[in-house]
């Protein structure tokens, strides 16, 4: 992808990072004119994917996630990374309702909502490694 | 996040952003009121929630389980178009009423 801008940010597996992921890719994507409606889907599907590196990505542990936003005329692309456990089975995971923290009250939506609000969805992770979620939305500038 | 009791119904009102960091905030709350055991209804009002992840599925739908362990219902008014979608992908509007607005909602039993 030839982009036009990119940013990276990265900050510790706390939840209240949560929000703060959001705000920076929101900001970020407002560079572009974008509606009122596609913000809110990226906001949406990067929740979820900061989410699942906050809660699965390093146990009990601490650790880093990483995002990274780029952007030409047609598309945005969001990378999540972490750099924890990783997944063993990525179908699994990715399945409808499947989740590995029924406990924590984890609906198992996750994926399902990352690929329902955006165009692409692909999903890269090795045991002991990490995983990383990258995104993808069309848009018209 | 104010949570309002009235007889047996509970309304819980959740302001901002409704993710995973939110979401073990507001099950906390509410749970210290349910397991006394008086609440037979829970409601949460969406009208103050601006952003929803599908933590807030999870908060719905753990409170659901609560609830229909002890016969109680739960349901939900002032949700906008988003938090509705969101609701009906997750297949909980088969299990939860979203009410136009509070007094539809506690009126229903």
């Amino acid at each position: 992808m030839n982009y036009i801008n990119e940013m990276k940010i990265q900050f510790l597996n706390k939840s209240v990072n949560e929000g703060l992921a959001r705000v920076a890719v929101a900001s970020f994507c407002a560079q572009l004119d974008l509606t009122v409606e596609t913000i809110a889907d990226i906001k949406t599907a990067v929740s979820e994917a900061v989410t699942n590196a906050i809660v699965h990505g390093y146990e009990n542990m601490s650790g880093f996630v990483t995002v990274c936003c780029v952007y030409n005329l047609n598309e945005i692309e969001i990378t999540v990374s972490d750099y924890g456990r990783g997944i063993e089975d990525i179908t699994e995971a990715r399945r409808p309702l499947f989740t590995s923290s029924p406990d924590e009250e984890r609906s198992g939506m996750g994926f399902t909502v990352m690929e329902t609000f955006m165009d692409y969805l692909e999903v890269k992770s090795s045991v002991g490694m990490g995983t990383t979620v990258i995104m993808r939305k069309k848009v018209q500038v | 996040m104010r949570i309002d009791v009235m007889g047996d119904a509970m309304i819980i009102r959740p302001k901002g952003e409704l993710d995973h960091h939110y979401a073990s905030e507001i099950r906390e709350k509410a749970d210290r009121i349910i397991l006394k055991g008086e609440i037979r209804k829970v409601i949460f009002d969406f009208t103050n929630v601006l952003f929803m992840d599908s933590s807030g599925i999870g908060v719905i739908m753990g409170r659901y389980r609560l609830m229909e362990a002890i016969k109680g219902s739960v349901c939900a008014f002032g949700a906008n178009q988003r938090i509705k979608d969101l609701i009906k992908m997750s297949g909980l509007s088969r299990l939860i009423t979203i009410y136009p607005n509070q007094q539809k909602a506690l009126e229903v039993k």
